[in-house]
Parts: C-alpha cells; sequence; structure tokens
C-alpha cells in the first residue's frame, strides 16, 4: 500500500542549531502516528515542515505516492493535509462559525455552515455552538473549534501539536474517541507529545526524536513507557525522593478572603479565596490555564498589590498592599511561568540577571554593582544547577528554555527563601531536568521552606505536593489532601468548582 | 541565490567595531556623488566640511565649544532612555536653565560676588529639573505620555524666553533689540584664553561624561534602569518601581539640560536672546542615540555632531554651498550610521535558490 505520507532524509537548521537532520518516516492511511520527544527535539519543527509553514533545507517530502516540490501550508490544504496548533489562532472578539468562515475558502454562507458545524461536531461527539463569540470559550472548547475547521475539509492527514496540554482528563478522553473515529473512518493522524501514556492509549507507531535525530520506532502499545522514556531521554532518568512532610505549625503564607476585579475583559476575576501553605510542604495549585492562576500568583508575588492588606499574610505579617521588593524582604522568592522578559532580562548576561533579585545578598555596596561577587554568585548557580551556558558572561536569551529555567530556579532557591511561589516549574524544560527541579523543590520544602507550585501539569503535581488546591473560574477549591485523592476527582474540581462546588467550600471555612 | 536577513545568535562584537567605519566610508562615497552631481568638487567639498575647520586654534576652540553642550545633555538623556523614558524636551530644559541662571546673573543684588557663578550653577539645575518634573509628575502619576509632555513644554519655554526678552528683561540700553543687558563679568566663565570662546564650563561636561560612565556601567540604580528599559515586567516582577525609574530618567535629563542652558548665557552668550540654542537639545537625543546610551560613544557621537555643525557653516562660508545641501549630508551620515547598526544584530545569508 501506498503510504499517506513520506519523509525521506528531511533535514532543517535555525541560526546556531540543527532543529531536524536526516529524519525519514512514512504514515499510512487510518494510522495514528505519535512523533514523541522532549521538549526542543525538534518536533514542531518536522511539523512546520510538513504542513509547509517552514522548508526543510534538504529531504524529500512524499504525499500519497507523489513528490511534494515546492511546498506551502496553500499546498497543504488543497492535499487534505491540515495542522491544529498548539496556540490557537482565533480571533477573540467573533463567533465561532466566522472565525471558521474566515480560513475556508468558497462562498461566504454563514448559516449553512453554522449548520454544517453543527452536525459535524456532533457527530465526532465534540459538540460546539457556531454562534457564541470565540472569547467565552474555554481552551478545550477553542481547541474543539480548530479541529472542526479542519474536519470540515475532510482531512487525509491531520496533525495535532501538543493537544493535550491545555485539556482537563475527561476532556482527553473525549479528543481520543474523536480521534479514534476519525482514524477509522480512514484520515491519517501525527499526533505530537512528549506524554508517554496519551501515546501508548492512542497510537500505533510512534517515531521518536532526540536532538533533532530519529532515536527509535516503536509500536507504543507493545514498549514499555521505560524503553520509550530512554529513547526520548537517551539515558536513565533520576529517581524522585519524596520524604514524608513536617508542616510547620503556623502557616508561613495565608491567603483570607482574597477577591480582585479582573484586570481586563478577558481577564479572570478572583473570588473569596481562602488558603494556607505550611513551612515544610508543598502545595500545589491545579487547574486549566486561563481559571485565574495568572491573577493569583501577580497578588501573591506583589506584581500587582491589594487594597487591603490582611488579605495575604506572609509569616503572619499583613502584606497585601506590599510590593514585590518588600516581601522579597520578608523572604518570600518567586519563579514566574515566563522566563524570558520576566523572569529574567533578555539581553542581560547571566551575571546581571543574578542580580535582578539577588541584590540584597551584599552584591550592591554603597550603590555601586560588585560585579565580581555577582559573577560569582552567577558561576555557583550554573555549577550547583548544571546550567549548560558558557559562564556568568553569556546572555539570558542565548540560553534553552530548560536551561534558563535551571537558572533562574536556582537564583530564587539560592536566596535561601521562607516562601517560594513556582508558576509552571518544568514547562518546556526536558525530562532530566524537570526531575531535576521537582527534587529540588521537594528538598527545599523538606528543609522547611513553604512551597507553592502553581501547574497545568496534574502528573507533576501528584509526584511532588503534599496538598492539592483547583482553581476554576477565579474560585479556589478546599484543600485535598494528595494521598487521599485522584486525578478524576480533580479533573471535575477543574470544570466543576466555579458553580455550586464553591459554596460548600465556602461554608466549610465559615464553620 | 537569495538573500535573507536573520538575526544574529549574539550581536556581532566585530561589527560593533566595523559599522561606524562602514558608515563613514559610504558617508563620504554617497556625499561625493551627491557634491559631484552639484558640480562642487567632492575632494575640496569634504576637506572644506572636516579638515578645515580644525585647522586653527580657534575652529579647535568653537569644535569643542559646540561639542560640550550635545556631550553634557546627551549624558543626561541616556539616563532615561536607557529606560525607555523618552524625553525628547531637553531643549525646553536648556532654555528655562538659561533662562534662570541669567535671572540670578543679572538681578543678584551684589554683581560681583563670587557666589554669582555657583548660585547660577544651582538655579539652571534646578529649573531644568523642575522643568523635567512636571512631564516626570504627570507619567508616574496619571500615566501621561512623557514624549507629548515635554515637546509641548519646550514650546512654552521658548515662548518664555520671548516674552521676557522682548518685555520685562529688555535691556533699556539696547537699542530695542530683543535681548537681555549683559551679564557681569563675575557672572561669566573666563575663557581659557580671551583670543577664543572656549571656557572652563567643558569641565563639567568631563565630570558628567565620568558621573555617566559610573551610573551606567557600576551603579545599582543604572542597572535597575536598564532593567526597566529591556524588561518592563521584569523590573516589576523584581520589584523595582517604574516611577521611581521615571523620575530618576526625566529628572537626570532635565539637570544636564539645565545646566547646559547655564554655561550658554555664563560662556559665550553673556545673556539672553530668542535663539539662544542651535537646537543643542535635540541634536543631543541624536549624540546619545550615535553613542550607543554609553559615555564613550556620546564623546564620540558629541565630537562628530558638533563636526558636522562646523563644517556645515564652512562649506556655506567658503564654496558656497546650499545650506539644505550640507543638511543633506548631515542626513545621510545619520542615515548610514543607523543602518549600519542594524547589522549589529542581523546579517544577510545567502540561500541556495533549491532546497
Amino acid at each position: 500500500m501506498i503510504p499517506r505520507l513520506e519523509l525521506h532524509n528531511i533535514t532543517k537548521s535555525y541560526p546556531g542549531i540543527v532543529a531536524n537532520e536526516d529524519i525519514s518516516l512514512s504514515i499510512q492511511r487510518g494510522e495514528v502516528h505519535a512523533v514523541l520527544g522532549e521538549n526542543g527535539a525538534g518536533k514542531s519543527t518536522l511539523m512546520k515542515i510538513i504542513y509547509g509553514a517552514a522548508q526543510a533545507d534538504s529531504g524529500e517530502i512524499y504525499c500519497d505516492g507523489k513528490r511534494i516540490e515546492a511546498h506551502n501550508p496553500a499546498i497543504s490544504r488543497s492535499l487534505g493535509i491540515e495542522m491544529v496548533y498548539q496556540h490557537f489562532a482565533l480571533f477573540e472578539s467573533v463567533s465561532v462559525v466566522e472565525n471558521i468562515a474566515l480560513a475556508i475558502k468558497g462562498v461566504f454562507d454563514l448559516d449553512r455552515l453554522a449548520a454544517e458545524i453543527k452536525t459535524l461536531s456532533a457527530r465526532y461527539g465534540m459538540p460546539i455552538d457556531p454562534h457564541r463569540r470565540v472569547h467565552d470559550l474555554s481552551v478545550g472548547e477553542r481547541q474543539r473549534v480548530e479541529i472542526v475547521r479542519c474536519l470540515l475539509q475532510s482531512p487525509k492527514l491531520l496533525i495535532l501539536d501538543e493537544p493535550t496540554s491545555v485539556l482537563t482528563p475527561q476532556a482527553v478522553v473525549k479528543l481520543f474517541e474523536t480521534l479514534r473515529q476519525l482514524a477509522s473512518e480512514g484520515c491519517s493522524i501525527v499526533y505530537i507529545s512528549h506524554k508517554l501514556d496519551e501515546v501508548q492509549e492512542l497510537c500505533d507507531t510512534a517515531t521518536v526524536l532526540r536532538n533533532g535525530r530519529v532515536t527509535g520506532v516503536a509500536r507504543p502499545k507493545e514498549t514499555t513507557s521505560l524503553e520509550l522514556a530512554r529513547m526520548m531521554v537517551g539515558s536513565q532518568l533520576p529517581e524522585m525522593h519524596v520524604s514524608p512532610s513536617v508542616p510547620s505549625e503556623k502557616p508561613v503564607l495565608e491567603v483570607r478572603g482574597l477577591s480582585a476585579p479582573a484586570r481586563d475583559e478577558y481577564g479572570t476575576e478572583l473570588t473569596n479565596i481562602s488558603f494556607d501553605v505550611h513551612g515544610g510542604e508543598i502545595v500545589g495549585l491545579a487547574g486549566v490555564s486561563g481559571n485565574g492562576q495568572a491573577e493569583l500568583i501577580a497578588l501573591l508575588s506583589g506584581e500587582r498589590t491589594h487594597s487591603r492588606s490582611e488579605t495575604i499574610l506572609i509569616g503572619g505579617r499583613p502584606s497585601g498592599h506590599l510590593g514585590a521588593g518588600e516581601r522579597r524582604k520578608l523572604g518570600m522568592a518567586f519563579v514566574p511561568e515566563e522566563r524570558l522578559g520576566r523572569g529574567a532580562v533578555p539581553p542581560h548576561c547571566l551575571w546581571e540577571n543574578a542580580l535582578l533579585t539577588a541584590h540584597r545578598t551584599g552584591l550592591v555596596r554603597k550603590g555601586l554593582v560588585e560585579r565580581g561577587q555577582a559573577r560569582d554568585f552567577a558561576r555557583r548557580i550554573i555549577d550547583r544547577f548544571k546550567v549548560k551556558a558558557n559562564g556568568p558572561q553569556s546572555s539570558a536569551q542565548s540560553l534553552s528554555g530548560g536551561n534558563l529555567q535551571k537558572f533562574i530556579v536556582g537564583r530564587e532557591l539560592t536566596l535561601e527563601p521562607k516562601l517560594l511561589l513556582v508558576s509552571q516549574p518544568t514547562w518546556g524544560v526536558d525530562v532530566g531536568a524537570a526531575a531535576f527541579i521537582r527534587q529540588t523543590l521537594v528538598d527545599l520544602s523538606r528543609a522547611g521552606a513553604a512551597v507553592l507550585v502553581v501547574s497545568e501539569e496534574l502528573d507533576e503535581l501528584f509526584e511532588i505536593c503534599d496538598r492539592l488546591l483547583v482553581i476554576s473560574n477565579g474560585r479556589v477549591s478546599p484543600p485535598l489532601i494528595r494521598k487521599q485523592t485522584n486525578r478524576e476527582e480533580i479533573g471535575l474540581l477543574m470544570t466543576r468548582v466555579g458553580h455550586g462546588e464553591a459554596r460548600r467550600s465556602e461554608v466549610a471555612l465559615e464553620n | 541565490m537569495r538573500l535573507r536577513i536573520e538575526q544574529r545568535p549574539e550581536p556581532s562584537a566585530q561589527m560593533r567595531i566595523a559599522a561606524p567605519v562602514i558608515a563613514t566610508a559610504l558617508t563620504f562615497l554617497a556625499g561625493s556623488v551627491l557634491f559631484a552631481a552639484l558640480g562642487y568638487d567632492p575632494l575640496i567639498t569634504l576637506h572644506a566640511f572636516f579638515v578645515a575647520p580644525l585647522n586653527s586654534i580657534n575652529g579647535l576652540s568653537e569644535w569643542l565649544l559646540k561639542a560640550s553642550p550635545l556631550i553634557l545633555i546627551a549624558c543626561g538623556l541616556a539616563v532615561g532612555f536607557r529606560a525607555n523614558i523618552w524625553n525628547i524636551g531637553a531643549e525646553g530644559q536648556l532654555i528655562i536653565g538659561a533662562i534662570a541662571a541669567c535671572g540670578v546673573g543679572l538681578f543678584y543684588p551684589n554683581p560681583e560676588s563670587p557666589l554669582l557663578l555657583p548660585l547660577m550653577f544651582l538655579a539652571g539645575t534646578g529649573a531644568g529639573m523642575v522643568w523635567a518634573a512636571i512631564p516626570a509628575f504627570l507619567r508616574a502619576r496619571m500615566n501621561t505620555n512623557e514624549i507629548l509632555v515635554t515637546l509641548m513644554l519646550t514650546y512654552i519655554a521658548t515662548l518664555l524666553l520671548s516674552f521676557l526678552v522682548h518685555g520685562p528683561w529688555r535691556d533699556p540700553a539696547g537699542f530695542n533689540y530683543p535681548q537681555t543687558a549683559l551679564l557681569p563679568p563675575a557672572a561669566m566663565f573666563e575663557p581659557f584664553d580671551y583670543a577664543y570662546r572656549l571656557n572652563p564650563s567643558v569641565f563639567i561636561t568631563a565630570v558628567a561624561v565620568v558621573l555617566m560612565w559610573l551610573f551606567a556601567d557600576r551603579s545599582f540604580l543604572g542597572y535597575k534602569m536598564s532593567v526597566s528599559g529591556a524588561a518592563p515586567l521584569a523590573a516589576r516582577y523584581a520589584g523595582f518601581r517604574e516611577s521611581s525609574a521615571v523620575w530618576t530618567g526625566l529628572l537626570a535629563g532635565g539637570a544636564a539640560a539645565g545646566i547646559a542652558g547655564m554655561a550658554e548665557v555664563a560662556g559665550p552668550l553673556g545673556q539672553l536672546s530668542p535663539q539662544i540654542s542651535p537646537g543643542y537639545g535635540f541634536a543631543a537625543i541624536i549624540v546619545a542615540f550615535i553613542g550607543r546610551l554609553n559615555a564613550f560613544g556620546i564623546v564620540l557621537g558629541g565630537l562628530l555632531m558638533s563636526l558636522l555643525f562646523l563644517g556645515g557653516e564652512t562649506v556655506q562660508m567658503t564654496l558656497g554651498l546650499p545650506a539644505a545641501l550640507t543638511r543633506i549630508f548631515q542626513g545621510v551620515l545619520l542615515f548610514f550610521l543607523l543602518a549600519a547598526d542594524f547589522f549589529i544584530y542581523y546579517r544577510l545569508r545567502h540561500i541556495p535558490e533549491h532546497a
């Protein structure tokens, strides 16, 4: 049988790195094919090349046995290749049907298109109302819009780039049903992911990438996760050591009835949030992004202040009105989710970036910067946290995402905080570095610090947290003990806390 | 073969040095073509532009005299520019500084007091800072756009100066010319040599350059400002206040411009008239950028800009080139300088036609 898609020796380099090197793969009709690899392994580049959004430096692409000469997204669509990007390209202020109409060729007939969207989305078990505005939709619903847009073209090959990273466990189950149905109808699916369990559940074949090269082809259902992980990482993964936590008597961070209006039209309003974080424990905040995490973390870090100081207490001291610098003086440190531009200044070199939050540790004397000491400080972080960099002189933007994250985590940990806030600690970080960062957070908490981790990765939260909170629609659930809960319960809270469940938690707190 | 522009992984150190050289060479080339097309001998013209003005001691004195306020103001402005605080009203702050200094010089009860010059210095500095404090307050409190406010305040300053020299401060013995009386000698910098105009106010500029270097390269304040400029969210993350960057940036520019205004009235001018500055406050913005906002670069930029002023006058006087042509030539130089800078961060790459 002629494969639906074949790649021969694809190579693509960007300034400074080879993103893809000599990659070949072949995908049959109706096959669900995983492209598995860590962040930065070259998966997204490869997909862009298949879709025609980027051109390979060398190598050949065949679709249904015919070579594609000059490639671009328009040709892809005419061949029946469609792609759902990791970050959606939707216009927030217009309706679903208008968004889809903009992406589709042909007569502009909104009523007919709306009817089509309705039937098609129902047929694949992911109903959407074509007349809703996109900014009202949850991330999962937005993804449906993108998928339905593709399905309207009756694709022969559908590419999905990390589709589950924004979904609740329940939504993932739904998505997989849809994809299986599609595949059974003959559509080939390329599924990009770094999550082993998903690939094992869904995919027929997997091509594993590491550092831009193919390191293995496997049948995931017949391969153990350990073998797949080894192909991805290239070495044995370190084991996590999580000793039992001994929480401090008094909480280090107390949040008391915190409410705050949304910052703008698309922000989330926070409603009556209360929780504690004790020294010696890690508390995780789970939730689908866009449910108020950004607002909450900005208020906790002091990047945004609150008019009522007693809504946030750090070490027992009312701190709601304090700015970020003053809260740091109370022993707070913070690792934000955006590394470039927030956690670090992109064009500045590493020792200058060390100064950003470590300037209180004797690196500034009489208003002048002690360059030598700042360099030593940065060098210590680089050594201790195994940051791959040329030295304190390398600019922050020259580091890979994972290495910069190690540097920022290292910097904040070196400050020996009493309270550490961490947002998405391992986003875009490779498996090895992620394990290291998680272990460091555990070690810090066991040494007595209070740690609050905000993450969308449930696996991560379950691995390191002692207690879990769930945020949904600007409300935070009562705490759950990690050992007494499970993914399903958390998943339900992720979607339900906003309606009803939160009432109960308020009552519980009042009692 | 196709050509593509792409970002360099790291800014090129070689290009940082080569860029001004390439720009100068291209300017000479383009200028030669321009002069030749209009019937002027390129070599003679370039000589008159760049060499003739510096051929005499008087020329050198004028060169430094004009470079001094440019460098001084550019140093002050660069403090704010590093934090993306855009004070483009240095011209107005210079004028206000000059008015305040001249007012002290004219109306201080004892015209022979040795305190006169220091007092004028303080008055000029303070007035420039007050003029810059208005946009700083508005920006920090009400988030107004400092570009607009500083520019509009320049017009107000110009009109205030015009009102004073046409009205209350006009010299009664001045044949009705719109100018004030001459300052008493104690209110003036004594030139190094009475044959030339250069005076000790250049030392103020020298101190400003050192302070600027200290600020930008060594101080924590300068570091905080550069974080605010390069990544405002990181500044907020670290807890550096935006309002303190706004105040520091604008006040530094205002103080420098006010001092430059004082040095002009107490130096070559000796009195106020409607036109006390040939646009130093605006030209200093360009100087700050040619100098890449660092102290050493600003010195070179100021010297170059001053030479262009002088050269432009020389070719107009000796060769009769139209004033517009010298302006074009100055523009061409700046164009090439900024264009060449682009290649510090970007490069051209050949892409083979067949992928």
